[in-house]
């Protein structure tokens, strides 16, 4: 049942929350910055946030960090502080982003960061472990990389109970007690399991809410922007990951979102087209892109970026708290092998995608910074046309750096892709010719 | 009698092209887009009615299309020049299946189907390399008008291979082969081979399918038809048209909305 006031407080509850979450870390971040504290720098892509919570660290996601200076417009700014300092145009505008605010003392818009103390990455993204080896330049912070094995071949996955899977978890897990021996070090506090169990609840929570919200937007008409909406919810589930606050927020989205449903109470605006998006935002006209779309009735209803940049979390994946941490190693394999399964097994997935969210169209943003999730979409989408025939469109730019992004350029590839689109709509309704 | 026109305001001439109820061309106008663009689309429509010996009222629908489409400020809707540029090209050509428009700041391939709809499209916006702007540089470079560009570069016999495809290093590497003393003819063919190859490159990407129709400004280019022709080893559909199919796309859309605004008693249609 509806009511007037229940709309009027849950709707939008989960952008309002999720900004003031966004607030508070921050202002941790700030507090730690200015009283010389431990932080730890950690990745999208299997943050271990779980261990690094239990040891009490806060986190900086530098990925975070740089993409909300595109975002409030400054990253031009930094990415030239970087060139000028040498490092060339073609490399991850995150990274030099995030070079520039180091430069700067840890001066970024939203606050202070406080200097790494330890960082923690995964081989998902060979740009990590480049990034880290800046810091560990920079200030001597010691550097944790986890080797991830990933799938070897396509259609390759194996699961718990295979031989090479365990072999694979004992690899992992071997790593993450080394991790928490370092973090005891760096800490000086020792490891408390029981304190790690809690954590691994809430993480628990939180996984649950997240496919819970991706089953949720395939209603019609759907419930969240997968672009816009979703970004604020990725950076709940990566900075608040195994916190009670973190578990309390998706708990309370996924009632708003029941409720959205429930009442077939869309996003706000005349749903025509139902959209997959592909790549990383283009956060410097982050709210613009977005419109280019919105002006033709296209909503996104879910996107790849919220599947690798929840680090795999939309795998569903609970630890077994009997067991945890061989069920964290588990976890991880899971969800950052399919982190970076989701850009090399791309097609099937979004073949499912496109069933479950009952699709209009595909948008692929390949972008000039990253290798790691650009360099497969022109096969991929080349074989998802194959398969399924869905249109789809190619946009490039880039997630950071706005001399690429030609505004102009971009409206006149996306209103042709809409008129096809109704073009399409129109002749099936029309229906056969002869 | 109503009349429908489009007109197509690119980066470099304006075209404007105004049709009657059976589609057929009635008028027609080129000029140069120059520093006005609002002034650029009037003064082409303006002279489209003049050659057509129409009257402005007559005309019941106007789309804009090209990069100033939203500068047709008397225009009643816009479309892109994609979609205009596929629709043109299967109205004069009906097995157009592939389409390739070189226009002065870009290179666009287009896929369609027999109905005009487009499946797939790619384009060359980010560089003047492969576009009209390129020949422009070369035909500056050796002083030779663009109406000849193409019967020049046709009487080569030794072509040499240009390596840059950036337009502000064409000049001077053209230069530089006149220096060695290379003949102009041989010169201008690399020129148009380098650009027909990267534009091949581009057709790939939406894949090349029969039969290909040249479209854009650079299709008057005579040159350019056989490099680009050399290049596919196919022929392509060409017409005096092609280089107003951005326009003629836009008034084929506008006629539809005519159309579609009859009531059936108008129509004659008693179903
Ligand atoms: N008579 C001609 N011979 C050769 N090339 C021509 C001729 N007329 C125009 N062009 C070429 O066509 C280009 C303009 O093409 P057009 O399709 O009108 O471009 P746009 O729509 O971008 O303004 C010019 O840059 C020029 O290179
Ligand atoms: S290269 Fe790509 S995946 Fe790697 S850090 Fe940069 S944006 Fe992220």
């Amino acid at each position: 049942m509806s009511t007037l006031e229940d709309t009027h407080e849950l709707v939008g509850r989960g952008n309002i929350e999720g900004a003031a979450l966004f607030r508070d870390w921050f202002a941790e971040l700030g507090e730690t910055a200015k009283t010389g504290g431990e932080a730890a720098y950690v990745f999208v892509m299997g943050s271990c946030n779980e261990i690094l919570k239990t040891f009490d660290l806060p986190v900086v996601f530098p990925e975070i960090t740089s993409l909300q200076t595109a975002v409030r417009h400054v990253a031009h700014e930094l990415l030239e502080e970087a060139e000028d300092y040498g490092y060339s145009p073609d490399i991850c505008g995150y990274v030099k982003a995030d070079v520039a605010v180091q430069l700067r003392g840890g001066d970024h818009p939203m606050g202070r960061l406080p200097k790494p103390t330890i960082s923690v990455l995964t081989n998902a993204c060979n740009t990590y472990i480049k990034w880290a080896e800046i810091w560990e330049r920079m200030y001597g912070t010691p550097m944790y990389t986890i080797d991830v094995p990933g799938t070897r071949q396509a259609g390759g996955q194996t699961w718990a109970g295979n031989a090479d899977f365990e072999a694979d978890r004992k690899y992992v897990e071997v790593q993450l007690r080394e991790l928490i021996t370092v973090c005891e070090q760096v800490t000086g506090k020792s490891f408390d399991i029981d304190k790690f169990r809690d954590i691994l609840g809430h993480a628990n929570t939180m996984t649950r809410c997240w496919s819970r919200m991706l089953e949720l937007n395939s209603a019609r008409p759907s419930v969240f922007n997968a672009l816009t909406d979703g970004t604020i919810y990725l950076g709940v589930a990566n900075g608040f990951r195994g916190t009670e606050e973190g578990a309390r927020y998706f708990e309370r989205l996924v009632e708003e979102m029941e409720y959205k449903v429930a009442n077939g109470l869309g996003q706000d605006m005349d749903e025509q087209y139902r959209l997959l998006f592909v790549g990383v935002p283009c956060y410097p006209i982050f709210r613009r892109f977005n419109e280019l779309f919105s002006e033709w009735g296209g909503t996104f209803v879910n996107s790849t970026y919220l599947w690798f940049a929840s680090g795999g979390t939309n795998r569903g994946f609970e630890y077994d708290l009997n067991d945890p941490l061989a069920s964290l190693a588990e976890g991880m394999l899971v969800s950052v092998r399919d982190a970076m399964d989701s850009m090399f097994h791309q097609d099937t997935v979004l073949e499912q995608m496109i069933a479950d969210h009952h699709a209009d169209g595909v948008i692929y943003h390949p972008i000039k910074s990253c290798r790691t999730v650009s360099t497969g979409l022109a096969d991929g989408r080349r074989s998802l046309t194959e398969k399924t025939g869905t249109p789809s469109l190619f946009i490039e730019s880039d997630m950071m750096d706005r001399r690429v992004v030609s505004e102009a350029q971009m409206k006149n590839r996306i209103d042709a892709f809409f008129e096809g689109l109704a073009s399409r709509r129109q002749m099936a309704q029309a229906g056969p010719k002869d | 009698m109503a009349y429908a026109a489009g007109v197509d305001v690119g980066s470099t001439q304006t075209k404007a092209i105004i049709i009657d109820e059976d589609a057929k061309i009635v008028g027609r106008a080129l000029l140069d887009t120059g520093a006005n663009v609002i002034q650029a689309a009037e003064d082409a429509f303006a002279e489209a009615l003049t050659e057509g010996d129409i009257n402005r009222d007559d005309v019941k629908y106007v789309i804009g299309t090209g990069y100033g489409r939203y500068r047709v400020t008397f225009g009643d809707s816009q479309v892109t020049e994609i979609s205009c540029h596929g629709r043109g090209a299967v109205h004069l050509f009906p097995n157009t299946r592939t389409v390739v428009d070189m226009g002065g700041q870009d290179t666009k391939a287009i896929s369609v189907t027999a109905d005009g709809e487009i499946t797939d499209f790619c384009m060359n916006d980010k560089c003047a390399a492969g576009t009209g702007r390129f020949l422009g540089a070369a035909s500056a470079a050796l002083d030779i008008p663009l109406d000849d560009l193409g019967p020049v570069s046709l009487q080569s016999t030794k072509p040499i291979k240009i390596s840059t495809t950036c337009t502000v290093f064409a000049e001077s590497e053209v230069l530089a082969w006149i220096g060695k003393g290379k003949k102009i003819e041989d010169i201008l063919w690399g020129v148009h081979k380098s650009i027909a190859s990267r534009s091949a490159g581009l057709m790939r990407r939406v894949g090349i399918e029969d039969e290909i129709t040249f479209t854009g400004g650079v299709s008057r280019n005579q040159g350019m038809v056989k490099a680009l022709e050399d290049r596919l080893e196919k022929k392509l559909n060409i017409s005096e048209d092609c280089h107003y199919m951005g326009a003629l796309g836009a008034a084929m859309f506008a006629l539809d909305n005519i159309l579609a605004a009859r009531t059936p008693a108008e129509t004659g249609a008693n179903s």
